[in-house]
């Protein structure tokens, strides 16, 4: 869900690993399992304002900030957030290669205090790759408000590496944090890290291949680790090494006749293949229990039992789904209730600057096309864009953060898994279908989460099938013209909510059914393995929330927006203003469109409006409105309660607004989407279908809603 | 083989049961493992999801969902 540029697709995109630094400045990789607030330590101690989120995969790719601390400049890479270095997901390996080959100079490991024993598991593995890590405790807060209490000294003598406690939501012990690291880094304190050892046999094959290991590694990578590795059959890093440090462990004789031998000696001693591979991964998970055994004192043994009460309500059998539904629609019925008063506010403002401009530009006598093209081209729109979309998004994005940030959306997960399954689709699908809801590019790029490419393919076509950020205000500004308009009333509005819910409910139903036909057609194959992790609950920050969901939602999405909008502008009032014959090339267009346009139900300008929204659909609009203002059926609008007499007169009817809204919900994916397929899948291929599967739904549904109501004769 | 072993998906909400084996095997194998269900670990069936699969297990701490294709590879003792 995350809307930072990070996620949106414009800065890393790939595991690129090789970063710009100076020599003063020191890399500081910050690991941790998802969920920890590891991203609050980022923003924290950054600034920045990566976004924060609730489930695994949030961080897809590596996030960068900078800080400072004492006398040295650090750069702090957010890694994404994984429970282990060794399932291979490609997350995991993302992690696992920054830590491995991104040089950093030292790892912080993000924990959770209130599930620490769990945690321990990767700051486990992370300490067989490298020494120079710093551990952090995060969430000691509610910790304590669980009568959980950690001995963190403990902890630091048995992992032999400093240990952190922190609060990081109210800043708490991250200066204590920093000072750790930068004694780390700055070698005034060496660590000496707990090894983690094997039953015999197993230690001397490790012993049997490291040292032709180290000689073709000197100190570049941990050669223990790598001789694990290697044992473990575990082909990745082979590659890796040959990727990162062009090292080609193969090509060694050397090295192949120690493998060799050493798999002799084990199974001399009687250990096979899988009972290895069991054992390097239960090795660490029983080290990480008898730890936690000996620091975490539980004072409360029932500390989750209101987790588990809520769980018990969202979740269950009879309630769990309509609840789901319901919690939407309230979230839209404020919305939609709360946008139509501050949007007509807006709206009147900028309208009454709109006509000072204009004043000013005769007083100082500009040709007119001067104040057309700004004024009433781009200044217009522009006005348009933001009073139309301004209010619903900054009421919209805090409430669903908020939901985010209780950690409500992996319960969305859990209460629909049942579905995706059926639809032989992904268990994780339903986490990039709700990223899709803030951002359909993020939701593409949340796709790494799943492991199988088959289903990773389906979780891209069919991301497009719920409405992302640009899109759920046109839904609300149509609902509000159309349906709302003029005579608000308490009712009134909780139809609309109803609508819109129905509108997503729809678009949930569209994935789900795609999703499967796609199973059964081009795309065959089982559901492949899934394991969901439902965190505690966490009491939001509602002014955090707030903040965040207004700087990086609501005015990230708003910017876009006027940015694209503005040379919309230019356009549109171009082609309102250039006469081809007696008509305008605008009135050209639309006729040129119209007859295909009414067969859907919609009518030239608003399918011209889609087309020149594919830039960035929260356009889509605002160019509805200008066309139909420039084609001279109305030129002034004095405020919004007159949209919808303005689409009335152009011929709307119920049938085509809901027809718009059918289409904006199913019709082919942004430009940013697009290009985020292609580079996602590799292929154009996939692309080409990502575009027109839901754009061919979008007019197979719009034509049958369009023709059965107009047979039946209800317009 | 042990009479008292079943599969984790039929340990009824509630109960709590510890690992014996996995029967499971490769890259699902390690997932498991990873999770930390290995061999005598506790599990406790929590919550079923609306539709009954997947099921909330509270494993080591966390609270984890497994579906049951992955769940009826794991056998447990009921406690």
């Amino acid at each position: 869900m995350g809307l930072t540029s990070q996620s949106t697709g414009a800065v890393v995109l790939g595991g690129e690993l090789t970063l710009e630094r100076t020599c003063e400045e020191k890399i500081i990789a910050l690991g941790g399992n998802p969920n920890v607030g590891k991203s609050t330590v980022f923003n924290s101690l950054t600034g920045l304002n990566q976004h924060t989120g609730n489930w695994p995969g949030k961080t897809v790719s590596n996030a960068q900030g900078k800080c400072r601390h004492k006398d040295t400049n650090f750069i702090l890479v957010d890694v994404p957030g994984t429970y282990s270095l060794m399932s291979s997901s490609e997350e995991e390996e993302i992690a696992r290669d920054f830590i491995c080959f991104g040089n950093p100079d030292i790892t912080v490991i993000v924990t959770d205090a209130t599930c620490l024993e769990r945690n321990l598991n990767l700051v486990l593995q992370t300490l067989e790759i490298t020494s120079e890590v710093v551990v952090c405790v995060n969430l000691l807060d509610e910790a304590k408000r669980k009568k959980i209490s950690i001995n963190l000294e403990r902890l630091s003598d048995l992992l032999g590496v400093p240990v952190i406690g922190t609060s990081a939501r109210s800043n708490k012990g991250l200066n204590l944090l920093m000072d750790a690291v930068y004694d780390v880094t700055n070698k005034t304190k060496k660590n000496h890290p707990v090894k983690i050892t094997y039953e015999e046999p197993i230690e001397d094959a490790i012993a049997l291949l490291e040292p032709s290991l180290k000689q073709l590694l000197s100190d570049k990578l941990n050669s223990r680790w790598v001789a694990l590795k290697l044992l473990d059959g575990d082909g990745t890093i082979i590659a890796a090494l040959n990727r990162h440090l062009k090292v080609d462990l193969m090509s060694s004789e050397n090295i192949k006749l120690k493998l060799n031998e050493a798999k002799d000696k084990l199974k001399e001693a009687g250990i096979g293949k899988e009972y290895l591979s069991d054992k390097i991964v239960s090795q660490i998970v029983s080290m990480a229990e008898t730890m936690g055994k000996e620091v975490i004192t539980y004072d409360n043994p029932v500390y989750n039992q209101m987790d588990r009460k809520i769980d018990r309500v969202l979740t269950s059998k009879i309630f769990g789904i309509p609840l789901m539904i319901a919690l939407l629609g309230i979230v839209f019925w404020i919305t939609i209730t709360g946008a139509n008063y501050p949007s007509s506010l807006i709206a009147d403002f900028l309208f009454w600057v709109e006509s000072r401009l204009t004043v000013f530009c005769q007083w100082i006598g500009v040709p007119s096309w001067v104040n057309g093209l700004f004024v009433t081209g781009i200044f217009r729109t522009l006005a348009w864009v933001i009073s139309v979309m301004l209010p619903p998004m900054a009421i919209f994005f805090p409430l669903f953060t908020l939901l985010e940030d209780l950690g409500y959306l992996p319960r969305v997960a859990f209460n629909l898994d049942n579905y995706f399954k059926k639809a032989c689709a992904h268990g994780k699908q339903a986490l990039t279908m709700c990223m899709g809801f803030g951002c359909n590019a993020a939701g593409i790029i949340g796709c790494r989460i799943i492991d199988s490419p088959r289903e990773k393919l389906i979780a891209m076509i069919t991301n497009n099938f719920v409405p992302c950020n640009g899109r759920f205000p046109t839904l609300i500004a149509i609902i509000t013209m159309f349906f709302v308009g003029t005579a608000v009333g308490p009712f009134q509005s909780i139809v609309s909510a109803l609508m819109l819910t129905g509108v997503i409910v729809l678009g949930v139903s569209m994935t789900l059914l795609i999703s499967k036909l796609l199973s059964k057609t081009i795309l065959k194959g089982l559901p492949s393995s899934f394991t969901l992790e439902l965190p505690p609950y966490r009491k939001p920050q509602v002014g955090k929330v707030i903040v965040r969901s207004i700087f990086d939602r609501t005015l990230f999405v708003l910017f876009r927006a006027v940015i694209i909008a503005a040379p919309a502008g230019v356009i549109l009032w171009l082609m309102a203003n250039i006469q081809v014959g007696d008509l305008s090339l605008l009135s050209h267009c639309a006729a040129f469109l119209d007859p295909f346009a009414s067969l859907i139900g919609l009518d030239g300008y608003i399918l011209m409006a889609f087309i020149l929204g594919f830039p960035a659909n929260e356009i889509v609009v605002p160019i509805i409105i200008m066309s139909y203002m420039a084609a001279g059926s109305m030129l002034e609008l004095d405020d919004l309660t007159q949209l919808r007499e303005l689409l009335v007169s152009n011929g709307w009817t119920w049938l085509t607004a809901v027809c718009t809204m059918l289409f904006s919900l199913m019709h082919w994916p942004c430009g940013t989407t697009c290009l985020t397929i292609k580079k996602e899948s590799g292929s154009w291929k996939w692309t080409a279908l990502s575009f027109l599967i839901p754009t061919l739904c979008g007019i197979t549904i719009c034509f049958i809603v369009a023709n059965t109501v107009r047979l039946l004769g209800l317009v | 083989m042990n009479d008292n072993l079943i599969p984790l998906n039929r340990l009824p909400i509630g109960r709590k049961a510890k690992v014996k084996t996995l029967t499971s095997n490769g890259m699902n194998r390690r997932r498991m493992l990873d999770l930390g269900l290995i061999s005598e670990t506790e599990v406790e069936a929590l919550q079923k999801s609306p539709s009954g699969d997947p099921i909330a297990y509270q494993i080591r701490g966390a609270v984890i969902a497994l579906r049951s294709e992955e769940s009826s590879k794991i056998l447990v003792e009921v406690q």
